[in-house]
This record gives structure tokens, sequence and C-alpha cells, in this order.
């Protein structure tokens, strides 16, 4: 049961030894070789396995990424699927080094579970999914529905104070695992279903039988900045997560692509330069190759390649780019920059 | 007087502190395991709480006095998500009771039936309980749940095509709707004469006891039950009026409104748990009546008794002595088991005290809780069989 590899990764926390100092991830993980990554191991275009059973999603090109600047080889990863409810522990007990599991960022996590965010690298909200059959086209039509949710995410916080702030009552049928309450929606025993609109997309496109019968309610309940996690205590390794994030999308402002990367070896943008290495500085400071984020570019992609390979119009979710765009396109997404 | 071979006929030497003492051996270990639990007890607890400290993770209970925020399906109590995490907890465990007292009562009695078709003279009985048994038993539980949970919210209609059983009556896959009893002082009233009714049983049987003893003659105690069981709420209810006005279920937007409500994840848990923990007890049963030697039988149909009161009469009792002590661990089983209803989404302790940890991130003090649940119910169990187990033992003289 999910129960017990949540007690077993709280046990973790009763048994291991004491201590644990600045750098000690960064030194642990270059040690070992390879960067342990917690990751949905269900969620289509956020990280489940392909046709070929290698995992595929956004959150584990980021995996692939920080690999490709910590080794230079984006498949020095292993892999954890984790539940909702294993992912924090895993985190704190040090099973994983990094939780790239579409997390949101809040406040309680950050401040009170050891953790820090480093990045977002999807912006999310919440939403409803119906049948059409259903006739409703809001989320304010909903007082009185049964509703089929999660457990131990945002969302049934979120789903009970949209519900109180509308004056609005609901039941909630609460299934642990994800196939269970999406069979429980699709059977019928729920009249809507609630979770990220990127994991509504995922599961209609995914795991519905006629993705045209359902609808997502245009209403989007909640803020869900989904981004990477690690463990408090070591910002050396925070900083390379961070910025190996802000590389992707950096590079997709500049316009560098794993096609281009080479060429634009030869730029003369200093900023391209920095970024590339080309111009030496950036690599020495996060304590990496030079070469960290073209290795990121070339191995993996930019932000962009990435979006649209996994959740974008080149896969089957079909979103679009939406508040994820690059900020010059009126969207949120804006790197830090390299210098 | 000492013996005088033991020392010699002198009086025993002034104790000394002495390895070769088994009295002295015995403290030092004891006192040694002692100091060892505590020191790992003790190493354990505050190396929990060192690496919770330094990972800036927050420790205690505190958490248990904020608001939950998170809502629940079914609950006894009124429950919203302007309740404390604590409130959601208690839900949660009064849940859990609700399932393991109503899966145990009906697990037993359908066991029972079971146990003893077995035993039947007819082939045909005989062989149905035993595919029964055999099939329950050897699938698992989860698998069962999946099925039970599955079949209800498949194969019955949405609530707007519900099909009306009987007036008031609704089946659909939200559940079984019935009418309920509005709020009204008869209702009370019949639910305090339901309640005085086992304290008459009670008087009852004992005065029937004492004039069989006395006289002879058997007074028919299961019907005089069954009067009383149906005959005092009803005059609680007279008493207050005698109402009609019933909370019907009516359909209203998505799902109906008013009345009660048999949820199917209930529904589906509690036919689970009970056809599987039946199957066991089943063969508990069983091995208990064929413990009880077979002249008890023949005495008893040697006295004119007939098959079935030699069976309530004579057999059940002996076995009971065998049967009680493995039925307990049936009971805890059961308990136990109820903990996979977050599979098919019955809000039960573990399921609740699950979001709680999550949105609260303090898994250790959620699965203390948890621990502390199942411990306390299962203890509780135990005791109350153990105590039933020592008033039901032979008593030798």
């Amino acid at each position: 049961m999910k129960l017990l590899a949540t007690a077993a990764a709280a046990a973790a926390l009763v048994f291991v030894a004491q201590g644990a100092q600045a750098g000690a991830t960064f030194d642990a993980i270059k040690a070992k070789g390879f960067v342990q990554c917690g990751m949905n191991g269900g969620v289509g275009g956020f990280g489940a396995p392909d046709a070929k059973g290698e995992m595929k999603g956004i959150d584990v090109d980021l995996c692939r990424a920080v690999a490709a600047a910590m080794f230079g080889d984006a498949n020095k990863v292993k892999h954890t699927p984790l539940t909702a409810q294993q992912r924090f522990t895993a985190l704190q007990s040090g099973e994983v080094d990094l939780l790239a599991r579409n997390t949101t960022q809040t406040l309680t996590r950050d401040a009170s579970l050891g953790l820090i965010g480093a990045g977002v690298n999807y912006y999310d909200g919440q939403g409803f999914m119906v049948t059409k059959k259903l006739g409703v086209k809001s989320a304010k039509e909903l007082n009185g529905a049964t509703v089929c949710v999660q457990p131990g995410t945002t969302t049934e916080l979120n789903l009970a104070d949209y519900f109180r702030a509308n004056k609005m009552t609901f039941k909630p049928v609460v299934i642990e695992k994800l196939d269970e309450v999406v069979g429980a929606y699709a059977s019928g025993r729920c009249d809507v279903y609630t979770t990220d609109i990127s994991g509504l997309a995922s599961t209609r496109a995914t795991q519905l039988p006629n993705a045209d019968d359902h609808i997502i309610l245009p209403e989007v309940i909640s803020k869900e900045p989904l981004g990477p996690l690690v463990r408090q205590g070591d910002d050396t390794w925070l900083v390379v997560v961070r910025w190996t994030l802000n590389a992707m999308i950096e590079a997709e402002e500049y316009g560098i692509t794993s096609a281009n990367v080479d060429e634009m070896l030869k730029s003369d943008n200093p900023n391209i330069k920095r970024i590339l290495g080309v111009t030496p500085g950036g690599g020495k400071a996060l304590g990496l190759d030079e070469k960290w984020a073209y290795n990121i570019i070339k191995q993996v992609g930019n932000y962009g390649e990435s979006f649209e390979r996994n959740v974008g119009k080149g896969s089957a979710l079909k979103l679009d780019r939406g508040v994820n765009a690059l900020w010059t396109n009126g969207g949120l997404m804006y790197a830090w920059p390299i210098r | 007087m000492a013996d005088p071979r033991v020392n010699g006929g002198q009086s025993a030497p002034p104790r000394r502190l002495s390895w070769n003492d088994p009295d002295v051996r015995s403290v030092v270990y004891q006192v040694v395991a002692v100091a060892l639990v505590g020191i790992v007890g003790w190493f354990l607890v505050s190396n929990t709480l060192h690496n919770l400290s330094t990972r800036n993770i927050s420790t205690g209970f505190d958490f248990l006095s904020r608001e939950s925020g998170f809502a629940i399906g079914e609950s006894p109590i009124a429950f919203g998500p302007e309740n404390t995490y604590a409130r959601a907890i208690l839900v949660g465990i009064l849940n859990t009771i609700r399932i393991a007292v109503i899966g145990v009562i009906l697990a037993t009695i359908l066991g029972t039936i079971i146990g003893i078709a077995r035993l039947s003279k007819n082939w045909l009985v005989a062989k149905i309980a035993m595919i029964y048994v055999e099939v329950i038993r050897n699938v698992p539980l989860l698998l069962q749940l999946f099925f039970w949970y599955a079949l209800i919210t498949e194969t019955l209609p949405g609530p707007r095509q519900a099909i009306n059983v009987m007036p008031g009556v609704f089946m659909s896959n939200r559940g079984i709707k019935v009418p309920a009893p509005t709020e009204h002082f008869a209702f009370d009233l019949a639910a305090i004469g339901f309640m005085l009714a086992f304290v008459l049983i009670f008087i009852m049987v004992n005065l029937a006891k004492k004039r069989q003893d006395a006289t002879g003659k058997a007074f028919p105690v299961y019907r005089g039950g069954l009067a009383l069981l149906i005959g005092m709420p009803l005059l609680g209810w007279l008493i207050g009026g005698a109402p009609w006005e019933l909370d019907v279920p009516k359909l209203q937007g998505f799902n109906f409104v008013g009345g009660a409500t048999l949820t199917p994840e209930f529904a589906a848990l509690l036919f689970g748990l009970v056809l599987y923990t039946a199957g066991f007890i089943a063969e508990v049963v069983r091995s208990g009546i064929q413990a009880v030697n077979y002249g008890q039988w023949e005495a008893a149909s040697a006295l004119g008794l007939s098959r079935s009161q030699t069976l309530r009469l004579i057999v059940l009792p002996q076995s009971l002595r065998v049967i009680i002590p493995p039925m307990t661990s049936q009971y805890l089983n059961l308990t136990k088991n109820s903990s996979l209803a977050v599979a098919i989404g019955y809000p039960d302790i573990v399921s609740i005290a699950n979001t709680t940890l999550n949105q609260t991130g303090q898994a250790i003090e959620g699965i203390m809780i948890i621990m502390a649940v199942y411990l306390s119910i299962s203890l509780s169990i135990s005791l109350f069989m153990n105590w039933y187990n020592k008033h039901i033992a032979l008593v030798e003289r």
C-alpha cells in the first residue's frame, strides 16, 4: 500500500544518521554520479512512461537537464515515481535529490516542510471537467454536485474553498489511485472531476474512452505554480537546479535550440556567449563545467521545445502555451539573466 | 521448620551479591533489558526530533486545532471545511468504527450460517457453502472491493435515471436513497424505546431462566424478544403523536436531496469486508462445531432434543470455547482491513489522516495517529473478546 511507502519514508527520518552540511547534497550527487529524481509516474506530459517504457514529460526533461548540467550527460538520472503522499517525505529523507513532480509551490511547503522551491516550470490552475451531456457551462452551476478528487494535494483544499466562497455545496469522493478516481468519474459516480487543468487535459487525452464527450469548464479556481523542489540546507544544489531551469527558458528567449546550438557557439551576442560558456565564468561560479548550459540545450532542448513535445501541440495533450508563453509573448516565463 | 538437609541444620548464611545467585542474575538481566529498550527509544525519539529540526520541519500536534479546509463525503457528525483537523480525524475514527461494528455483526451472522451450512446433511447446501468459502477466501480482498465498487457504480444508472424500487426508495450510482424520519420528538422517543427493549429483553431472559429452573416451563424468549423490539419503538412513536411526515428523497439538480443515503463506497466496503470475513468465520464455526464430541449429539438425541435444539442448546455453547479465540483474530482482521477503504474512496481514518498529513506535511504525526487509532480499536476488541472468552469458559470444579 501507499501508506506503507509513506511510513517507510517517514521511518527513514527516524533512523537516518544526523547531520547535513551545506554543499553535502551537491557533493554527494557528484560522488555517486547520477541525480535521483522524484517524479510522477502516471501523468502523461509531466512524467509517465511512453510506449517504449522510457520516462517522458516536462518534469522528466527538467531532471535530465539537471543531469546534463551536472555531468554533461542527460542520461545520468534515476527516476523514482512517487505518489502525491510520498513525495515530500521522500525528498525530506534524502531518498531523492530533486522533486520534479508537478508540485505546487506554496508557503507551507517552503516554510514548514524543510523544502525550498527552485522555480516554476509550468503555471497551472485547478479546473473542473464534466461530461457534455450534463449540460453544464460554468462551474457556478455545480451546486450540489458530486466531485471526484484525488487526496494528498492542494486540490481538496481549493475545491472546498471555491464551493464555500460561492456558497455552494458538494459531496467529495476521495480516491487515492488516479486510475480508480478517473474510473469513478467515467462510470458516473461523480458529476465532476477536478484537478489541475493540465492533469484534466492529460486524463481526457489518455485515459477516457471518448475525449470529445468531456469538457473542461472555463473557471480556473486556483493558482498552481508547478515547479521543482529541493531540501533546505544545500544552497549550492538549489542554485544548480534553479539555474538549469533559467537556462532552458533563457535559451528559448535567445532562440537557442537543440538543433542550432552548435552554430550559436559562433554568435556575437554577448548574452548567448555567456549562456553557452563561450565567455567563461558562469559554470565555474555554479561549481559546474563551463559547458553546463550548452549540454542542457544540446541534449534536452530549450523550454519551448520541451513544452511542445510533452504537453503542447506536438503531444497528445495539445495544450496552448497560454500563461506559459515567454514574457516577450505576453506569458509569465521570465528567466533571470545569466550574467 | 526448614528442612535440615538443605543447609546442614544451620541457619541460612547472609545473602551476598554473587553472580551465582539466580535472583541477582535475573534482576541484572531485567535492568539491562529495560535500559536497552529505554536507550533505543530515547535514541529514536531524540534522533527524529534532531533530524526534523535540522531540516526545518515543524513538529508537534498544534496543527490539530487549525482549520481543516477540506470536505468529507460522509460523516456521522456534522463536518465542514471550517472545522478543525481534530474534528476531521474524529470523523475518520467514527467512520472506521461504524464500518467495523456493522461489519463484525453482519460477518458473524453470515459466517455462522455458512459454517453450519457446510455441515448440513443436505448435499447441495453443504457444497454451496464449501464453494463459497473456497472462492471468497482465495481471492484478495482488495480485488473484491474493486469488484463490488465497480459493480455498484458501473451497473446502476445515474441519479436522473434512478431505479425507483418502491415509493421513496431510489437506487442509482450515487447510492441507495431511503426516506428518513424528520426531526420530530416522536422519533427520538422511538429510539429510546428501541434501547429500552434491549434492557427489557435482558431482564426477560433472566426471569425466563429462573422460571425454567424452578418450574421446568419454558418461556418463548425469541418471540417475546421480537415483540419487545418492535413494540417498544412503536409505543414511543405513538406516545409522541404518531407523526407521518417522512423526509423523502427527491431529485434536485445533479442529485437527490433529503432522505438517508447508503453510499456506494460504504456499501462496497461493507459487502467486501463482510463476505470476505464471513468465509473465514464459517471455517472457524465449522471447526468449533466439529470439535464437540459426537457423543454430545447422541446424548442430546437420546434425551429427545431435535437437531436444531441440539445445535442451539448443546453443541454451539460448547463449541464457543473453541470458536472465540480465532474469532477474535477475524474481528481484528476485519477492522484492520477496513483501511483498504482508501482504495475505493470511503473516508475512513486512513483516508482522512492521509489528507491531513499531506496538507500539513506532518507525516510522522499523521502516521502516529493512524497507528494509535488502530491499536486502540484492536485492543478494545481484544479486551472485550478475552473477557467474553473467560465468561463462557468451562467452569472447572
